[in-house]
Order: structure tokens, then sequence, then C-alpha cells
């Protein structure tokens, strides 16, 4: 897995980390066709992805910027930081890419919004917001 | 009529592009349009003035709302929160100007806490190699002016740094470059096939976390080495036919993005990095450059530097010596070992960009959230202090990936009562002092012996 931006990100961002246009442009995973296709998803099917240390629920889409079989991609933002891992090897540095990652369908299952992600982590989600 | 401000800086990444043009309405109050910047650039410019803003510091009540606050007593509450913590932590910096740093510096050393910026989670790993094995590098002008090779090895500047490319790498004429593009030979290193890779002439797909092991082979080669038929999924034909082309360079630059800085081996892939464009020299001129994420992340290396003599990562909690150990008084590292007993996001939004493991940890203790905008960080933050956003209401300093320092102005003025991060910091840093100085009184009287007033 490794973590990293978009344009689409960038973008977002700047529009506000609470807006739409966040939500949809960094709660996503892009992967191979390949692995697509061994984990039996269908474009645009909702994933659960863990790692070591935590998990997120994210939409696979199809991306634009191809990768070898075995690689995903998330986004720099909310959810890719449920599941980077905070060991730094002594540099300061968070493991933001390179670490790895189990991939697998949900069902019944919703993406969480970033407040919710993040408020809900440290125990100040209200579940009106 | 609206007013066209030209020579605008753009407050977003590390290209620091200053030729915007601006149009702001008749009153002075709207930004219409914006030319020049890339998407991103233009969202940061229309965003501001949008009816979101904050207006007024808003302090968490018990019942989990926000209420409005005065700045003097969100001051205040700073103030104490530093005061009253046995070692405060106090992080961000890529989105402010140098001013702002520098008030921030005397606020910390004054609190004796911690300082750090967005390096420690992003070029950090850079300052690290810089420090073991030196920094042959250039400003951009002469890259535009010079390079006739052009590699970027774990960057994608097509997302990350819209207008590198056609600004300063690939795309503009320059002195000696005059075809421009057809002049440059651009190599593209990346796990991903990315949209930078789109417009390079060699594209090596290497295998994530394996880029050290490549630059090794590419090393060999130059010093004239037997390397194996594959090495991190490239073939050897392709190592040496690139290494010819780097031999052979009037004048190259690297530029080196999270690739490198947020992979295994962290400083060690830069320091390898360093090195081979140390080899290079022997042969031709080489030169490289670090890809610096925010417009003015640049800045608190060059004033802390100045101020303190290190770059990030400051422990001032001796208040008269300062100490740097990135692996120690990291933000992260600080965050998961439980070390800090308060915290300040200023400019930056750790509640969304730390791995969530440190934020929960850093969320057991006070959070203040300097920021125009609301983010993740100030939505979990005990206290939310906006300020005005530099580029766009306030002007300043600030520091471009190459070190160069660029004048930044001011389009417009901040919602009413909205004050600067410089301003801030230096009304924080009085009201400490004025802390400071009735405990110095209550101690005095203590010490002094009976039948002596204190202060005779």
């Amino acid at each position: 897995m490794i973590t990293q931006r978009s344009i689409e990100e960038g973008v977002a961002m700047e529009k506000g980390k609470t807006t739409p246009e966040y939500f949809e442009a960094c709660s996503i995973i892009e992967m191979h066709d390949d692995d697509v296709k061994a984990l039996g998803l269908v474009p645009n099917q909702l994933v659960r992805v863990t790692s070591e240390c935590g998990n997120v629920v994210v939409k696979t889409v199809k991306g634009r910027q191809s990768l070898y079989p075995g690689l995903a991609f998330i986004p720099q933002g909310v959810w890719a930081n449920q599941v980077v891992p905070p060991r730094t090897q002594a540099t300061g540095e968070p493991q933001y890419s390179g670490f790895p990652v189990t991939v697998e369908p949900v069902n019944g299952e919703k993406r969480k919004s970033a407040l919710e992600l993040v408020q809900g982590a440290v125990g100040m989600w209200r579940g009106d917001q | 009529m609206p007013k066209k401000v030209e020579n605008v800086g753009c407050p977003y990444c590390g290209v620091c592009c200053d030729d915007l043009v601006v149009t702001v309405s008749d009153d002075g109050k709207q930004i219409l349009e914006v030319e020049n910047a890339c998407a991103i650039g233009n969202q940061i410019f229309h965003h501001a003035t949008g009816s979101e803003r904050i207006r007024l510091p808003r302090l968490r009540q018990p019942d989990g709302t926000y209420k409005d606050i005065s700045y003097e007593e969100a001051v205040d509450y700073a103030a104490k929160v530093l005061y009253n913590a046995k070692k405060p932590l106090i992080y961000g910096f890529g989105s402010t100007n140098c001013e702002g740093m520098a008030a921030a510096a005397k606020v910390a050393e004054k609190a004796g806490a911690v300082l750090d910026n967005c390096a420690s989670i992003c070029h950090g790993s850079s300052f690290l190699a810089i420090f073991d094995n030196g920094y042959p590098s250039c400003t951009l002008g002469e890259t535009k002016n010079r390079a006739d090779v052009i590699v970027y090895w774990g960057a994608n500047p097509a997302h990350a740094h819209p207008r590198h490319m056609s600004r300063y790498s690939i795309f503009p004429r320059g002195f000696f470059t005059g075809k421009g593009h057809m002049s440059r030979k651009i190599i593209v290193i990346d796990p991903r096939h990315t949209d930078t890779a789109q417009v390079a002439d060699i594209y090596l797909q290497v295998k994530q976390g394996h880029d050290y092991e490549l630059f090794d082979a590419f090393r060999a080669v130059v010093r004239g080495h037997e390397i194996p038929d594959v090495v991190a999924g490239i073939k050897r034909e392709q190592i040496v036919e690139v290494a010819n082309i780097l031999k052979k360079a009037r004048f190259g630059t690297i530029f080196y993005g999270m690739g490198l800085c947020h992979s295994d081996g962290r400083n060690h892939n830069v320091d390898i990095a360093i090195s081979l464009t140390r080899d290079l020299n022997d042969y031709t001129k080489w030169t490289i450059m670090a890809m610096r994420g925010h417009y003015n992340i640049t800045g608190p290396g060059a004033v802390w530097s100045w101020q303190y003599g290190y770059p990030y990562c400051l422990d001032l909690t001796k208040k008269d010596i300062a100490h740097m150990n990135p692996g120690e008084t990291s933000s992260i590292d600080l965050a998961m070992r439980d070390e800090v007993d308060a915290f300040i996001n200023i400019g930056t939004d750790a509640g969304a960009h730390f791995p969530i493991d440190a934020v929960k940890h850093l969320r057991k203790h006070p959070w203040i959230t300097i920021d125009p905008n609301i983010n993740m960080a100030s939505e979990i933050s005990d206290l939310h202090i906006p300020v005005g956003i530099v580029g766009v209401e306030v002007p300043g300093i600030v520091y471009r990936m190459d070190n160069v320092p660029i004048q930044y102005r001011k389009v417009i003025d901040p919602p009413e009562g909205v004050i600067s991060d410089e301003e801030l910091f230096e009304r924080i840093y009085r009201r400490l002092s004025e802390l400071e100085a009735d405990e110095a009184v209550k101690e005095h009287a203590k010490a002094a012996p009976e039948g002596v007033r204190a202060g005779e």
C-alpha cells in the first residue's frame, strides 16, 4: 500500500475537509485490474482495508495512473491515515508508503465521513453532524 | 471597476508561483477571478471569501458544542495552557509566513516547548541525509536555463506541484535550453505509471521500497562496475542506458519526493541519491532538489536555523539550550510515547494528516488549533483561533523549495477583526510574560524573610 497526493485531493482539501468533494476524492482505493478480479470485485464496490494498526472502508475505483499487481493506492488524507502505521524508523516519519494491508469486500456497510472517523477515534463523535 | 492585482503569490505548494493575477471586486472584498494559478491555487483564493469563514475564536463547551469568545480570552487560554504544561508541542508552520514562525519560536522558547514543523512528517528525512552527506543543489532558474536531463524520482509533480514542469523543469525555454521540452531528456522513476510518467522519455517502474538498491546499481554502473541482471525490478540494460544518459548530461537535476522520504530506509534513500549526484559531478554537472511540499515549509527550516541552529524537531524544554534529535524529539515519536502534555496545531492539519494512533495520543491533552478554516484539527480541538490567510489577506516572506525568499502580497483584507499569525503569537508571548512575572512576584514574596516586604 502507498498513500500519496492526487490533484483532486488537493483541490478538495482547499475547498474544505468536511465537503462532499473531499469525501469523494479521498475515500477511495486504486488497485491493478488483476487484483480487482482476484478479489471478485465489481467497479465502485466498497472494501475494507486492514493494516497492522487499523481498518477503514473505502471505494474501489479505476485510476488513470496504473499500478503493478500487488500494489494499491489511497490518496493521502483522513481515510489513508486510519491504516498508516505510526512507526517512524526513528526518523519522525511514519510509514506513509510501503506497508502491508489486506483488502476484502464488505456488504451492508457505508463509508464513514471524515468527521466521523477522526472525532470517532478520539471519542468526540456526536453522530449528528 | 474591479481591480486587477498582479504578481500575486500562491499559498499552496513549494513551487511558490508568483505570477498570479487576481481580480478583486469594487469594494475590495470579493475575489472574482484568478489567472495563471493551477486548479488547487484557484480554489484557495476563491475559498478565502466564502461564507463559511470563521471570524471569532471558538471554545469547546462541556456539551461538545463551540462558543465564540474574544481574541483576548483566546490569547489568555492559550498562554495558560502553555504556561501550565510541562512539555507542550507546537507543530505545523507549513502554511504561514516567516514573520509568524519567528514570533511562534519566541513563544516556544518562553514556554519551554518542543517546536516542530511539517518537515518532520515530510522532507525531514532529507534534512537527516543532508546532515550526513551535503546538499549539492541549485535554484530553479538554473534548472530552467541549463538542464538538459531531468529526473523525477519518487515525485509526481503533475498532481502535487502542478506548475513545476511548466515553470521550471520541462517545458520552459531557458537561456541555454531554447528548444524547451525538445532540448531535455525526462526520466521518471516511480512504482506507479503516474501522470508525470506520461510526459517522460524514459520511465522506470521500480518496485516499491527498493529505491536504495536501484541507486546502488546506478552508482556501481557510473563507477564502471558490474551489476546483476535485474535490480529492483529494472533490467540491467535499461539501468546502463539511463546511467549513460546521466553521465553525458550537460547539466542535470534530480527532483525527488515522498517516494524516497516515506518509504523504507527514509533518510538513507535520500543520502544515496545525494551520493549519486556527487559521483556524477566527477563527469558532468548534477544537482539535486527536494520537492518541498507547502509553499513555506522551507521557511521554518531557514528561520529556526538562524534563531537556534536547527531546522526542525527543536526541544526547547531546557530553555537556555536547544536540542534536536528527530527520532526522539519529532512530533510523531513524542506523541506515540505520550511525552507531550499540550498540543498547538498551527498552519497545518494534524487531525487529518497524522496517523490516527498519534492523533489519539495527542488528544488526551489540551489541543489548540490556529487556522483560517475548519479542518479536522479544528473539529477536535478545545480552542480554535482563526487567523488571516497568508498570500491572500496577510503579506510576508515565504521560502520556495530551492530556498529562494519571495515576498507575498496581500490581495484583500481579512474578515473584520481577524488577526495574523504573527500578531496572535506576539500577544500570546506578552500574556506568557505577564503570567511569568506574576509568578516571580509570588515566589519572591515566599522567599523573602519575615519583616522584609517583597520588592524592597
